[in-house]
């Protein structure tokens, strides 16, 4: 039986770490609702955004000629990793490392061998794995999850989309974790340029719209701005995610302190029995030694 | 006519107005009630709302696009 006093620290630190990840649920609860908030109040913006857009190319047959949708052979490519700034999420970065690994192994092997792939780090966890695997890492933004406003990211988007146009790279892709509820996220990846021709059925005009200055300058116009919301929906989904993501790990740690703290008080009360049945014991048999 | 102005962070400004004045790529325009459908693109300027009771209000945008139809107005913005 450990001794009583060994017992008694480890249930004050038990305790004390138990107040700790139960406060970080907290804090990431809260941040979460902050965070899911800022994703509805996007979403109206993106919704209008595609509507217009799907309706304007559905009568333009031009799609092709777009700059930002022309198909060529992927031989460079280049990979957006959104993972968080801090630790302590359970598996939220992980899994973005492990998604990347295997669009390494396999999707982009090829064009890896050679050397091809490059990376954009969002994310100090990012970062970190790249620098760590010695990967071609053209540039961070760690300062995107802290303060994530729509002109910030539209400027990364801008400088990626233009490394597109002049042939910098051929494909670019997203691996984020997309946010499905608090305790779920999906881990992702998703092709941001060249844009995916998404035909919509049944999408149709029912007005006969004056367009100014024409359609095809709109549909020029529009199309960059969705690249930007889709960049900015990525990210904004990621940082719900990671504090989904804590939320949850923080939950099971609070738990688990709570598990092990029962044990422990359980250990705690049966040497503290031992040892007074020992006195006990002690005392009786002194003085039956007395006695006799 | 109903209006609504939305930024990508969130909506800035919802509700009835009787004339809104647009920085529009070809220029400046108004929309006004009835007015026929229309889809534009806005440059960098400042977008004017009167509303029922002849209150002006401003909003600095830096580019966008609206949607006029059936007397609903909804300009997508971003901000200045």
């Amino acid at each position: 039986m450990a001794n009583l006093k060994e017992i008694r620290t480890r249930i004050s630190s038990v305790k004390s770490t138990r107040q700790i990840t139960s406060a970080m649920k907290m804090v990431a609860a809260a941040k979460l609702r902050k965070s899911q908030d800022s994703i509805v109040q996007m979403r109206p913006y993106a919704t209008k955004l595609q509507e217009i857009l799907s309706n304007l190319s559905e009568s333009l047959d031009s799609k092709e000629d777009n700059k930002y949708a022309q198909q060529r052979p992927a031989d460079k490519v280049l990979l957006i990793l959104i993972t968080s700034n801090k630790g302590l999420c359970g598996g939220f970065n992980s899994n973005i490392l492990k998604k990347t690994d295997s669009l390494l192994k396999d999707k982009y092997k090829d064009q890896f061998k050679k050397g091809n792939v490059s990376f954009i780090a969002i994310g100090k966890k990012a970062v970190e794995y790249l620098k760590r695997t010695q990967k071609n890492m053209i540039s961070s933004h760690n300062e995107l999850l802290e303060e994530s406003s729509f002109n910030n990211v539209a400027q990364l988007a801008d400088s990626i989309m233009k490394r597109f146009v002049n042939k910098t790279f051929d494909k670019v892709e997203i691996v984020y974790n997309e946010f499905k509820n608090a305790a779920n996220q999906n881990t992702c990846s998703e092709q941001f340029l060249p844009i995916e021709v998404k035909s919509e059925e049944g999408s149709k005009i029912n007005h006969d719209y004056i367009f100014e200055p024409s359609k095809e300058y709109i549909v020029n116009e529009l199309i960059p701005k969705s690249l930007k919301v889709q960049i900015f929906k990525a990210i904004l989904d990621s940082i719900a995610s990671e504090h989904g993501a804590r939320m949850t790990a923080m939950h099971q740690a609070t738990d688990n302190a709570t598990e092990l703290l029962k044990d422990l008080q359980l250990d705690y009360n049966k040497a503290r029995q031992a040892a007074i049945t020992n006195e006990i014991l002690e005392i009786v048999s002194g003085a039956e030694a007395l006695k006799g | 006519m109903y209006l609504e102005i939305i930024t990508p962070e969130k909506k800035v400004f919802e509700g009835e107005v009787r004339i809104i004045q647009l920085p529009g790529s070809l220029g400046s325009f108004e929309i006004m009630n009835n007015h026929a459908p229309i889809i534009s693109t806005l440059m960098e300027g400042t977008i004017k709302i009167v509303d029922n009771s002849n209150a002006e209000t401003f909003f600095e945008i830096s580019g966008g696009v609206v949607e006029s139809t059936d007397n609903k107005i909804i300009v997508l913005v971003e901000a200045g």
